[in-house]
């Protein structure tokens, strides 16, 4: 099984278990309707996110991922969040040179109770992607 | 490897947008999957027998169940599998309702999306491994922030049931918002008088240590045991000798002061005592106003105090408590007035707050309880409240209601009635909220009994003319416009999260909402718990509540903290870090990421350093995995190799 072909495209979301996750819960609790491409794996926290497991996502065939963690200052785990946006902000200058655009990659910050904004942030980043097309079709394009 | 896999279909919530039966079948097919069905209720107690005779019947050795969040019943299924048998860590939940059936309408889409959640958690249990659970030891102490109602019943009932209660309050009384009112709907109870006994309490309780003018800076810890560094700010004032009796106040010459307690209705001394029943009933020395420190020279007080207690040097003292839980009762705010210019809020001294009205009211306020206008001091005739000024507007950015506004004004509305018989009163209202128990027939007393004047529409401003505070609104009953010339008006301003209140959250990490008020485990089952384990809300903070409220979130956070410390020995989550002597190079890099301090260097018989774990320090948070250059360090149950694994169940096939 995959994504259903023409409709969805491969996205892949890393979010913590305390704040995005939650958020992505109030948002289904509140019924806010996103697209349903996007595929949860849930992660203690966004400083448990190895840029290389969003790397290998990428060249495995996603064509975008997304990160999402409690807001800054708001961790809880204190200050994890704070080496996720290290990590992560590197990594976004780095895809390109691996010729991964970088819009294909979102880091985003959502708490508990945010799931207006999680729907929003589902439904915005889905649309970037799908703007952008497949990933790994449009190399094979280029051969 | 044996999994089986249990397909929820929670009633309609589910299988109404998931084709659960596909969702089963093609679980069937899965690598490793033994067992596959859909059932109506999987949280059902059949249910969970469904999931434990399968278990003994198919040999099973993981479990997966798809169904709702984790976060609502991964700990019911995790206790299912123990009971049958398994190692709980055997056991991965596929959230198919929160993050598909209820946020997707399309049901092939839904269904596809299901069968992947079920494909991710079945690589993820599959390369899990059985985890251990060990115990440590319970500091039986807890802290209490905010002295308020809520605070002062969760220290009160947490002293009785025995444990050894430390309290904090930012300013110099303890008594928070109900100490300033001059009396309680709907029975119209004196405050003071029925919180009096309460405050007495906490100063003489043998359990309770009361840190008074006291701040918390710096918490560090973990359930069981939290460091917490006090912040004692100087008062200025020797509390060891201070006898608090009022003679610096009488003859402090700043008199200009703001008067915090009373919400600057009118202004105070320098040096103060906030009221007459405050505890501690100390003076305190507010730098901003005092000539001493502005001027450099006056020393009034130090020559008059006759127990000598004054001390201009006085410097700020760190104090450190160890407890073991902590229960945040740390109160709310008020907008100011200045944000409601539409109703001259900030502009006119007549326009006034609800809370500043109350200190007009109250016999220790200052007007010494005669309803006087702040202006001219002359006794109004005709009152004015608005109700919703800033709450339900969101266009000041406060969406929700207050609360308790109708309530108060209401009774602050009898109040004026009882004070001056002759008063015109009119109540601006959008809507009389009134739910609780005897709280509408008081609402109708005000109306019915006291005449008072309930106008149902909002006020589009409020203006001076003379003497005058002209209120222009509409009366959306009648369908007319409508102008009173009023003497006073009261604003029932809008509720907000206290001050400082997300720089408190981050220091108990613990989430606050768009509003700044803390966030709760489940808005509807574990009301006064945080997701951070223990820590404990009361009152306000949690979001605008009125006295019964507050002191039942009080007593419940107590019992909760009392249920915590029922034991001796708290269970460890085993869901911690794991250092492989074998492929640890020393490189320290983990030590000095850790958040908690967890992990140790430790020598091993060859003289190598390798990264040490301490378990119960450990929180979980895996920033040391993704920071160790050769996966030495491994999260257990979200290793390296567990993550990947559900990054290619969605990527690789």
């Amino acid at each position: 099984m995959s994504v259903v072909a023409g409709k969805e495209l491969r996205i892949v979301g890393f979010l913590c278990n305390w704040c995005s996750y939650g958020g992505a819960d109030t948002a289904g609790v509140s019924r806010f309707k996103q697209p349903s491409d996007l595929r949860i794996i849930r992660v203690p926290c966004s400083g448990r996110v190895d840029p290389l497991f969003v790397v290998k996502a990428l060249l495995n065939g996603a064509d975008g991922v997304l990160v999402a963690g409690c807001h800054p200052n708001d961790c809880h785990y204190s200050e994890g969040n704070f080496y996720a946006r290290r990590r992560l902000e590197m990594l976004k200058k780095f895809l390109s040179y691996m010729g991964i655009d970088d819009k294909r990659f979102h880091y985003t910050w959502v708490s508990a109770s945010e799931g207006a904004r999680w729907q929003q942030v589902v439904t915005d980043f889905t649309k970037q992607i799908h703007a952008l097309g497949p990933l790994h079709q449009k190399e094979e394009a280029g051969d | 490897m044996r999994v089986g896999v249990f397909i929820c279909h929670c009633g309609n919530n589910i299988a109404g947008t998931v084709d659960v039966a596909k969702v089963a079948e093609e679980a069937r097919n899965m690598p490793g999957v033994q067992f596959a069905t859909d059932y109506m209720y999987t949280c059902s107690e059949p249910g969970q027998e469904e999931i434990k005779e399968a278990i003994q019947r198919e040999q099973l050795d993981r479990v997966v169940v798809a169904a709702c969040s984790p976060r609502m019943h991964e700990l019911t299924f995790r206790r299912t599998v123990e009971k049958a048998g398994l190692n709980r860590y055997f056991f991965e939940m596929a959230n198919i309702r929160e993050h598909v059936s209820w946020v997707g309408e399309d049901k092939d889409l839904n269904t596809n999306k299901a069968i992947e959640a079920v494909k991710l958690a079945v690589e993820k249990v599959k390369q899990n491994k059985p985890l251990f659970p060990s115990s440590f030891e319970v500091n039986k102490r807890v802290l209490v922030i905010g002295g308020g109602v809520a605070g002062m019943q969760a220290a009160i009932d947490c002293a009785e049931g025995g444990l050894q209660v430390v309290m904090v309050e930012k300013s110099p009384s303890i008594g928070g918002m109900m100490a300033r009112l001059d009396k309680t709907f709907p029975t119209v109870d004196c405050s003071i008088c029925i919180l009096g006994p309460k405050m007495v309490d906490v100063s003489q309780h043998d359990n309770i240590t009361l840190h008074a003018y006291s701040e918390v800076e710096e918490i560090k810890g973990y359930v069981g045991n939290y460091q917490v560094k006090i912040r004692k700010k100087a008062t200025y004032v020797d509390w060891t000798k201070c006898t608090g009796c009022g003679e610096c106040t009488e003859k402090c010459p700043s008199k200009d002061a703001y008067d915090h307690f009373n919400y600057g209705v009118a202004p105070t001394t320098a040096i103060t005592i906030p009221f007459p029943q405050a505890i501690p009933k100390k003076a305190t020395i507010d730098p901003t106003y005092c000539r001493q420190f502005v001027r450099g020279k006056c020393g009034v007080c130090a020559k008059i105090c006759p127990a000598d207690a004054i001390d201009y040097e006085m410097k700020d003292e760190i104090v450190t408590e160890e407890v073991g839980a902590i229960i945040t009762a740390s109160g709310y705010g008020l907008i100011d007035l200045d944000r409601l210019p539409e109703y001259g809020g900030g502009r006119y001294p007549d326009v006034v707050s609800g809370i500043q009205y109350e200190r007009l009211l109250n016999a220790s306020g200052p007007t010494e309880g005669h309803i006087l206008r702040p202006s001219d001091k002359e006794e109004p005739k005709t009152i004015v409240f608005v109700s919703c000024a800033g709450s339900r507007d969101k266009s000041i950015g406060i969406p929700y209601c207050s609360n308790f506004c109708c309530m108060y004004i209401a009774k602050e509305a009898i109040l004026t009635r009882d004070h001056i018989p002759d008063s015109k009163v009119y109540v601006f209202y959008m809507d009389i909220r009134s739910p609780g128990k005897g709280y509408d027939e008081f609402t109708r007393r005000a109306q019915e009994e006291y005449g008072v004047r309930y106008v149902r529409g909002r006020v589009a401003r409020v203006f001076p003319k003379g003497k005058k505070m002209i209120v222009k609104g509409v009366d959306t009953l009648l369908g007319t416009q409508i102008e009173v010339e009023a003497d006073l008006v009261v604003l029932a301003t809008a509720v907000t999260a206290a001050p400082g209140a997300p720089q408190l959250a981050e220091k108990l990490r613990i989430s606050y909402d768009q509003h700044a008020f803390y966030v709760e485990s489940h808005p509807k089952l574990r009301p006064v718990e945080t997701n951070t384990s223990g820590v404990f809300l009361a009152g306000c903070c949690q979001g605008p509540k009125d006295i019964p409220a507050s002191v039942g979130q009080g007593s419940a956070a107590a019992a909760k903290v009392l249920s915590l410390f029922s034991r001796d020995m708290l269970e460890s989550d085993p869901a911690v870090a794991n250092v492989n002597i074998n492929v640890c190079v020393g490189c320290r890099k983990c030590i000095n990421t850790c958040p908690y301090g967890a992990i140790e260097e430790e020598e091993l018989r060859d003289g190598r350093i390798v990264a040490k774990v301490l378990e119960t320090v450990c929180a979980g948070c895996g920033v040391c995995t993704s920071t160790c250059p050769c996966g030495a360090i491994q999260l257990q149950h979200f290793t390296d190799n567990q993550l990947l694994a559900e990054v290619n169940a969605l990527c690789l096939s």
